[in-house]
């Protein structure tokens, strides 16, 4: 674990906001509901991989453990999340999320 | 702990009990078993037991679970005929509100951020299937995308922001967190400032705070009418609690750098909840906007944070689950008879139906706050609190956008006591007149007895 520590905290810090960042602006901008779910984990990436490095740098496991939960909870909601998918694409045959919009805003 | 043993069970044993050819077993097992949790659920008061720093049953989670118990348990009574017309798998349905209702439970009853998480993600995943439970209707499938996408997006801040914070203290345990905060006051780091940011917006984000509301008009709309219901107070409720339990326990210390944040998310709310519900021409919309403008009044305990908002906040989530249950029992009763939720259809609806009429004036009567009903006395402890802190400007905007509530609430009650040309009787069924009567009364007793809850030591 230690040659984690060759770089400073800031750069993993930089790292994670970045890819967080990168996954908040495809949900906000892309339009295809598979595209958005794979910005959806790449927040939630983003997040494990911060969270791992906090873990070494405070020498504190909780952070890695918490890694896994994160990972089986992302897992349960996509597979609930490709459900729902798979039922608008029954009767809509599309993944456009532009053509959910029945409900007015 | 053996409350959530128990509940996590009962939610599997129902789920299995829709072999059975007896087609409502699910639901009896399902009220029968929530009413033995609720026994095991009190002994425990006065205990706060303590299962591994994980799980912390004191009497704030306990309060705010028997609440949200006694809600699940009205909705449960009310699904029956719902589903039977709706055409919903029972059994499937109801393990799923009971899988919500236990994240609930640890959403109200952590002390570590892990159990925070993991308690809104059972609490979400179970919600995102009750949404689309319609499977052939197209606004049910949207609802349940959007409020999906929206979801877990608010997830990923949450995250994130818990990170940070872990970042900067070294810890999930709420304990050492707020040790941390209060021994680091004066030099604050950034990491923690942004961790606490991120988690506000998250949260706010489930319990549909504006400018984070936009999904919510639209996931009530198209969700079953009953699974909104549940969502607008067993969901709420939890919400709004854990919010403020996270807030009142670690981050007092730093108020000064997320007060003005919660003010002008509480105003916001209120006024487009309150502004936008005015528009509205179908009575679920109406419902679905009044329920984010009563979640502003409810941000308001957290600007509070003295010790008169728990209880603030426990009156106001009872007083308004009541009101809204039986808002939407009256709801789900006229929609069948008419196949409209338009707010026209309740024209005439006081010579068709007295009872269902008088019930849904005192129901949105509560809602709307007057007196002498429970709504009016939970704002007005809500309010007390935030004047003893001395936020004048925000109360005075909370009841201008009362008065704003009180135009759309009556609007209806106008309509339905209206004179009509068409004289069809509305049939209730015995167990929604039941749910709704039982709900008024309560309302009754709570406004004239306020003390009940309030005495309540949080």
């Amino acid at each position: 674990m230690e040659h984690l520590k060759m770089l400073p905290i800031e750069h993993y810090i930089f790292l994670s906001t970045i890819l967080f960042c990168i996954g908040v602006a495809g949900v906000l901008l892309r339009r295809n509901a598979i595209i958005i779910l794979m910005s959806v984990e790449l927040m939630l990436n983003a997040v494990n991989l911060l969270l791992a490095a906090f873990s070494v740098f405070h020498g504190d496991a909780a952070g890695q453990v918490f890694v896994f939960f994160i990972m089986i909870v992302a897992a349960a909601e996509v597979a609930v999340g490709l459900a729902i998918l798979m039922v608008i694409y029954r009767n809509n045959h599309s993944t456009d999320i532009d053509l959910l919009s029945k409900l007015k805003w | 702990m053996t409350v959530l043993v128990l509940l996590s069970v009962l939610g599997l044993i129902t789920l299995f009990s829709g072999f059975s050819s007896d087609k409502k077993l699910p639901i009896y097992l399902g009220i029968v078993g929530l009413a033995v949790v609720l026994g095991f659920n009190f002994m425990g008061w006065d205990l706060a037991h303590n299962a591994y720093n994980m799980v912390v049953a004191d009497n704030y989670s306990i309060a705010f679970t028997t609440i949200m118990t006694f809600s699940t348990i009205f909705i449960l009574f009310l699904l029956p005929d719902f589903s039977e017309k709706v055409e919903v798998p029972l059994a499937e349905i109801t393990s799923l509100l009971l899988f919500t209702l236990f994240g609930a439970y640890l959403m109200v009853s952590y002390s570590n951020l892990v159990m925070l998480f993991i308690g809104i993600e059972i609490l979400s995943i179970s919600l995102y299937i009750l949404a689309g439970s319609k499977k052939s209707n197209t606004a049910s499938n949207e609802a349940a995308m959007k409020y999906f996408l929206m979801g877990s997006f608010a997830t990923g801040f949450l995250l994130f922001g818990i990170t940070l914070i872990y970042g900067a203290t070294g810890s999930f345990d709420l304990g050492t967190i707020k040790t941390f905060v209060t021994d680091h006051a004066a030099d604050t780091s950034t990491l923690l400032l942004v961790g606490v940011i991120l988690m506000l917006i998250g949260l706010a984000f489930k319990i549909s705070a504006a400018p984070f509301h936009f999904w919510a008009p639209d996931v009530y709309q198209g969700s079953p009418s009953l699974v909104t219901g549940f969502m607008a107070t067993v969901v709420k409720t939890a919400g709004i609690a854990a919010f403020f339990k996270l807030f009142y326990t670690c981050f007092i210390p730093l108020a000064d750098s997320w007060r003005t944040t919660i003010w002008v998310m509480a105003a916001l709310t209120m006024t487009i909840g309150n502004i936008t519900a005015l528009y509205q021409t179908t009575f679920k919309r109406m419902l679905a906007y009044s329920s984010i403008a009563h979640a502003g009044y409810l941000l308001l305990a957290l600007l509070a944070l003295n010790n008169l908002s728990a209880t603030a906040i426990l009156y106001y989530a009872t007083a308004y689950s009541l009101a809204t249950i039986a808002s939407f029992a009256v709801l789900i009763t006229v929609h069948q008879a008419k196949q409209s939720h338009s707010l026209d259809s309740f024209k005439g609806l006081a010579k068709n139906n007295p009872f269902l009429a008088v019930m849904a004036t005192i129901a949105l009567c509560s809602l709307a706050g007057i007196p002498p009903l429970a709504g009016f006395f939970a704002k007005f402890y809500l309010f007390s609190a935030v004047i003893k802190e001395h936020f004048y400007w925000i109360v005075v905007i909370a009841v201008l956008n009362s008065c704003v509530g009180i135009f759309y609430y009556f609007r209806i009650i106008v309509n339905m006591f209206s004179p009509t040309a068409e004289q069809e009787t509305i049939e209730v069924s015995s167990l929604y007149k039941m749910v709704i009567f039982v709900c008024i009364i309560l309302s009754l007793v709570l406004g004239l007895l306020p003390d009940l809850i309030l005495r309540c030591n949080l």
